[in-house]
């Protein structure tokens, strides 16, 4: 079989020493695994996340990602385009789908694009697909499985799936409410995810986390709490907005509310990369805040 | 010359509704409400919209522009995307929301204080710059937006956070002076220059 390859969008938090560059360590590593090759889009730019449209408007939003949609046309033609973070994910699938549906919008935006010196040729094909949708839709469960060495057994993860993972769009075959791909891939690296994790969905606060923290630490207290009561010892996310929102103000929300949080939050990525057989830097594991003591555990053992 | 505001009062009289189909994003979708309820529920900030989605929509069709425009309600969506999922007629409401927000914003009407805005204002100059997000230079910005004092007193809060990221190489110390950006910074902002032009015609506002 030919080597899977894909464009990649990385985004601004994977970049090196952004806040989600142990994501990427992690996902490098399982990539050669697995066998695969992201062809980061030469020149990406910023997606604009869940918070641009306010000063962006809808336009130049819109030609932030369509710059990526071209750029990746020009350079990696005929790849899907896979992005690792939620919001990216989400910002270049919104404007495909956009641009798809209105030829007014898809006129203006390559009048913009031009200027930027760049044609878009837009037919609308190529997929713009998140890393977990092609774990699991060109791998599988099973092949996922495979390569695992060394069982993460007995550490019980609660799966936290948030929002943009998850909604408008998700990974086909799940459901809104109660996804249960995290569980499934927890699973079949060997550890016991908690099923029945009630906050798996609830909205941590997205960028909100920033401008309104007292609000959003009241959502982020509630995903930490529901995980502990259902005794999981580990977080793991999709995204890495998530990752950080959940793993970070911890300390706050201790000194705030005096509880004792003090939860490692992992991407599914970096549980992979330690089952497979990798070392706790090549997990990314040394980018966690709150250390991964049981992962780095098995990560060092033989 | 008139401001943006009162060019539209006069443009649309009458009609909030027809406004906000012209002028907001995915605004055309408002009259297909059926005011079931089920948006109001979904807000993770729910307690904190003084007028929910439902609300703003039956506002929107009664006419109560500066109700709408002024309010900070739409500055509570966090981006779950609950309501898009849930809403059995498909209005793509978090659209409408950011679109609301940006509109009034654009108009110089939208609460001025608001914590949302300001932030949103300083994540797209960031990003509009250099085409990506500069995450040091960005959380400065931050701490400092209600003056030196209070900038530093969040600072402090925040430096835990701030040490945690820097001590796991998550976070560049040197983002002040170094940091990678995307190399065709002119023609990112030729783009972004002329898709503001092209919208702002549209819409009327050039
Ligand atoms: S969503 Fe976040 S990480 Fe992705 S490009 Fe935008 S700012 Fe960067
Ligand atoms: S849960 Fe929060 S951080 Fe994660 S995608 Fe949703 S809004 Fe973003
Ligand atoms: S869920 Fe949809 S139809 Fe129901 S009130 Fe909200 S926007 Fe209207
Ligand atoms: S996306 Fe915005 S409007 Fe929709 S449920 Fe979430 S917070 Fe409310």
């Amino acid at each position: 079989m030919a080597k899977k390859e894909y464009s990649f969008y990385p985004g601004c938090s994977s970049e090196r020493k952004a806040s989600a560059s142990n994501y990427l360590v992690s996902v490098e590593t399982i990539s050669k695994t697995l066998d695969f090759k992201l062809n980061e889009i030469p020149d990406w730019n910023c997606c604009g996340a869940s918070i641009g449209y306010a000063e962006g408007g809808e336009l130049p939003r819109h030609a932030m990602n369509a710059r990526n949609i071209a750029l990746s046309e020009k350079h990696n033609a005929g790849q899907d385009i896979v992005a690792t973070c939620a919001a990216c994910w989400l910002g270049t699938k919104e404007t495909h789908e956009r641009l798809s549906k209105s030829s007014q919008l898809l006129a203006d935006t390559k009048e913009a694009l031009k200027e930027a010196g760049l044609d878009l040729d837009y037919k609308g094909e190529v997929p713009i697909r998140h890393m977990v949708e092609v774990l699991i839709e060109d791998y599988g469960y099973e092949e996922l499985g495979k390569p695992v060495k060394k069982p993460l057994e007995g550490i019980k993860i609660a799966g936290y799936v948030g929002c943009q993972t998850n909604r408008p769009f998700g990974v086909a075959g799940e459901s809104f409410e109660n996804p249960k791909y995290l569980d499934k891939l927890t699973e079949t690296m060997g550890a016991e995810p908690v099923e029945s994790y009630d906050q798996k969905v609830t909205c941590c606060g997205g960028a909100l986390a920033f401008s309104e923290p007292e609000k959003s630490q009241v959502q982020i207290k509630k995903i930490i709490e529901s995980a502990y009561d259902h005794g999981a010892e580990m977080i793991v996310t999709p995204c890495p907005v998530c990752q950080m929102n959940v793993e970070v103000y911890q300390d706050q929300i201790n000194k705030k509310y005096n509880t004792k949080f003090k939860i490692p939050v992992t991407y599914y990525s970096q549980l992979m990369a330690v089952a497979y057989g990798s070392s706790a830097k090549e997990a990314g594991l040394n980018g966690n805040i709150v250390r991964a003591t049981r992962l780095e555990e098995i990560a060092s053992k033989k | 010359m008139t401001d943006a505001n009162t060019l539209m009062v006069e443009k649309y009289r009458n009609s909030f509704l027809k406004e906000v189909e012209a002028n907001v994003e995915e605004g055309d979708w408002v009259r297909m409400c059926m005011q079931c309820g089920v948006c109001a529920g979904s807000c993770p900030l729910g307690p904190h919209w003084a007028h929910p989605p439902q609300e703003i929509f039956m506002m929107i069709r009664a006419g109560k522009r500066e109700e709408v425009l002024t309010s900070d309600s739409m500055w509570m969506c966090t981006s779950c995307y609950n309501c898009i999922v849930r809403c059995p007629r498909e209005l793509p409401i978090t659209h409408i929301m950011h679109g609301l927000a940006n509109y009034a914003h654009r108009l110089g009407i939208a609460p001025k204080m608001n914590p949302t805005r300001r932030f949103a204002k300083i994540f797209w100059d960031n990003i509009a710059s250099s085409g990506r997000v500069n995450e040091l230079t960005l959380s400065i910005k931050l701490y400092f937006m209600d003056g030196i004092a209070s900038g530093i007193k969040k600072g402090l809060e925040m430096m835990g956070v701030g040490l945690g990221l820097v001590k796991t190489g998550r976070l560049n110390p040197l983002g002040l002076i170094s940091h990678s950006g995307v190399k065709d910074t002119k023609g990112l902002h030729a783009m972004l220059k002329k898709a503001k032009e092209i919208e702002d015609k549209r819409k009327g506002l050039a």
